[in-house]
């Protein structure tokens, strides 16, 4: 008897749920904006926030004004090394000037992000033991790439500079091989926990997946059911000899489906635009999406039951999940927050989704390494699901 | 003591003419929201395929009792039992049985008529053969036949409203109920709608609850009549009974067209014993409920000696509209404009009034 009745109300949610998708996929303009949101979420933030290898091809001009010593000329060997380093990063991209007006009217132009000019005097004054002036020409409404350039400068003059004292001390009869460590003995070298580059969108994307497919069911929730109370459809179903529950159940169905096709894209994006590699399992990243939809959808129906109208659950839900999208560590790592918001992060279940996410997709983790945040999550959702229901029951009847 | 006569009374007055079973029992049926009182009371029963009429105007409580016996919402006191199923503790059996009409077209736009259909009849768990074969058997009952697969958001309100009842026909319904079902039709579809109700009712013996600010509409569909003001019932009986409430002893109701109306004037007719109550129709007309056999003379003088010009005088067969007035003292409309007020209230009313 229980079991028949369980069923009829899983067959009337997805009843539910299917007709509430034939809405969606009926709505063009709904649909447009439902892809397009995860799109421009994800070109902002992605674009928003470089990763250094995002930097690329900056066009840079040369002016070689270098009139060499005798027939020795030092600045070809710095335009080699300024090419062999280029050779590994692509940062940038070398165009020839002839003085520095053609350089500042290329700035201007936009043709070039900045310059190198090469003193005339270089190679006389370094082999008559002054200083050789390389100049660098910058455009001040871009400090980021004066940076950037000084910081290639300062590897190609590093460079050079150890390979002509590998040459000195090769002189004092010390073999190639071991020149360099007498030369440079330290070595510094940066390794996270995984192989491979570990950008900002790396940290930031699994949050975002996670957000988005929480905005979509939270918002999307409490707007659905206040809606078809508006308009009226919703007496239709209570009047039915159904269990109050399906109707629940399949809105939230409808939604997590919706949530879930964004979160997919989102995915999609983020792997095929900005490089993001899952290193863990992918059932595993969909598994915790579900989760976090549970652990979150309880909240959502008790604000539905309080709810008079669409206006009311939409404005109640924006400013629930504003504080959550900051707080939660999706945007700003957690711990740089002073210790009062860090205790308002510690008890939204969407800290504990993005977390677990970050280290199944990011650090590859499988459950056992997650099980702190799954049981939290479940914890979550049991409590609130446990309030939403008799909740829900009561305001359906009122 | 004196309401529970006055239902008893009219109960047999009831089962004089349909010797059905009792098919809705309303005890007591009360519905308060923060303190104020919707519902206040009621008690009624309808008896199996009759047509009953809830009349009132808006706001009267008329939409609260439906929702109630329809299971949408719960009663803050008293009991009311469909078919023998109470409609607190036996909700589900009760929504097996109901069929609702709602004010509100329960209907998706984006979605057919017949995926409209097909979603509301699943949740009836109809086998679906049977629900296939009865989608068009209603469609085309209502002449929705060629229209099945457009979505219903590109229909006309009078199709829309056809949409709303067959809907609720789905489940093959005992009771119908249908809240306000002509408001906002044109005179076609609105005579179409109330064939079609007449119709269920004549061919399936469904027991219809309608309710209506509309007086022709309540005189044309309904059995039996319940005058609903400020949440209680005030005179339940037969449209026929009702009317001789009004014309019955010596009530007139007089129509005079005055084209110089002043206010003085209507003041000066209001004045006078004989007169009950007076309703301004508009710039000329006048509506006057007076008693008495020197009744007509008085007016007449009365307008007279404020030199008024009578160009015609009517008298009416008093109208369910009239019996309206004549047991609460005012028109059917919205409370915010009700303009005149009556005089003598108290005069008449609580013979007639359950309070």
């Amino acid at each position: 008897m229980i079991r028949m009745g369980a069923k009829t109300m899983i067959s009337h949610s997805l009843r539910i749920a299917w007709k509430d998708l034939m809405e969606l996929f009926r709505n063009r303009m709904g649909l447009v904006l439902l892809i397009l949101m995860p799109i421009f979420m994800m070109t902002m933030v992605g674009f928003i926030y470089p990763s250094e290898t995002s930097l690329n091809s900056v066009p840079i001009a040369l002016v070689n004004e270098d009139a060499g010593f005798g027939n020795y000329s030092l600045s070809s060997t710095f335009i080699m090394t300024l090419n062999s380093i280029n050779e590994n990063t692509g940062m940038i991209t070398i165009t020839d000037a002839s003085n520095l007006d053609d350089v500042r009217e290329m700035i201007q132009t936009g043709d070039a992000e900045g310059g190198i000019i090469i003193s005339s005097d270089f190679t006389s004054n370094i082999m008559s033991g002054k200083q050789g002036t390389v100049t660098i020409v910058t455009d001040e409404s871009n400090p980021q790439m004066s940076a950037m350039i000084q910081a290639v400068l300062g590897q190609v003059f590093e460079q050079m500079g150890t390979m002509l004292a590998q040459q000195n001390v090769q002189g004092l009869g010390v073999d190639a091989n071991t020149s360099l460590a007498v030369v440079k003995p330290y070595n510094v070298q940066t390794k996270g926990s995984i192989e491979g580059e570990f950008s900002y969108f790396d940290f930031i994307a699994p949050g975002i997946m996670a957000m988005t497919v929480m905005m979509s069911v939270m918002t999307g929730l409490p707007a659905a059911i206040s809606q078809e109370r508006e308009v009226g459809t919703l007496d239709g179903m209570m009047v039915a000899p159904i269990n109050r529950l399906s109707v629940i159940l399949g809105k939230t169905l409808a939604q997590m489906a919706r949530g879930i096709l964004q979160g997919t894209l989102i995915l999609v994006l983020a792997v095929t635009l900005f490089g993001v590699t899952v290193h863990g399992n992918i059932l595993l990243v969909f598994a915790l999406l579900l989760l976090g939809v549970f652990s979150f959808v309880g909240l959502g129906v008790v604000l539905t039951s309080f709810a008079k109208d669409q206006e009311t659950a939409v404005m109640m839900m924006t400013t629930i999940m504003f504080p959550m999208m900051f707080l939660s560590g999706v945007f700003f790592p957690v711990e740089q927050m002073p210790w009062f918001m860090q205790s308002i992060s510690k008890v939204l279940p969407l800290t504990y989704v993005a977390d677990a996410l970050r280290k199944v997709m990011v650090l590859g983790a499988d459950i056992p390494a997650i099980t702190t945040e799954l049981s939290i999550l479940i914890v979550f959702g049991v409590v609130m699901t446990a309030i939403a229901v008799p909740v829900f029951k009561r305001a359906m009847t009122r | 003591m004196n309401s529970k006569e006055k239902i008893a009374s009219t109960q047999a007055e009831g089962e004089e003419l349909l010797e059905n079973k009792v098919m809705i029992e309303v005890k007591n049926l009360t519905k308060k929201f923060n303190g104020f009182t919707a519902v206040d009371h009621i008690s009624f029963d309808v008896k199996e395929s009759e047509i009953f009429g809830l009349l009132g105007p808006n706001g009267a409580g008329k939409t609260t009792i439906i929702r109630m016996l329809s299971t949408l919402t719960r009663p803050t006191e008293g009991t009311a039992s469909i078919g023998g199923y109470d409609i607190v503790k036996q909700d589900n059996k009760v929504r097996q049985l109901i069929g609702l009409v709602s004010e509100k077209m329960i209907m998706y736009d984006r979605l057919t008529a017949e995926e409209n259909l097909r979603f509301f009849g699943k949740l009836y768990n109809i086998p679906k053969n049977t629900l296939n074969q009865r989608i068009d058997e209603l469609l085309e009952l209502v002449q929705l036949g060629k229209w099945k697969d457009s979505k219903v958001g590109t229909f006309s309100t009078g199709m829309r409203q056809r949409m709303n009842v067959i809907r609720a026909l789905l489940n093959m319904p005992k009771v119908l109920f249908l809240d306000e079902p002509t408001l906002g039709l044109d005179p076609q579809s609105t005579v179409e709608v109330r064939e079609f109700i007449k119709k269920i009712n004549r061919e399936n013996q469904t027991t219809i609850i309608l309710t209506t600010h509309m007086m022709t509409e309540a005189d044309r569909l309904c059995d039996r009549i319940g005058i609903i003001d400020h949440g209680k019932i005030s005179t339940l009986d037969t449209s026929t009974n009702l009317k001789k409430l009004v014309s019955g002893g010596d009530t007139t109701v007089l129509k005079l067209e005055i084209p110089n109306l002043t206010k003085k004037m209507v003041a000066a007719i209001q004045a006078l014993d004989c007169v009950k109550s007076v309703s301004q129709e508009n710039a000329a007309h006048l509506k006057i409920h007076a008693t008495g056999n020197e009744a007509f003379d008085s007016i007449i003088d009365a307008a007279r000696a404020n030199k008024a010009k009578i160009n015609s005088v009517e008298n009416l067969q008093p109208t369910l509209e009239d019996v309206f007035l004549y047991i609460t003292g005012r028109e059917v409309r919205d409370k915010a404009d009700n303009k005149i007020a009556m005089p003598n209230r108290r005069h008449f009313r609580p013979k007639q009034r359950i309070r």
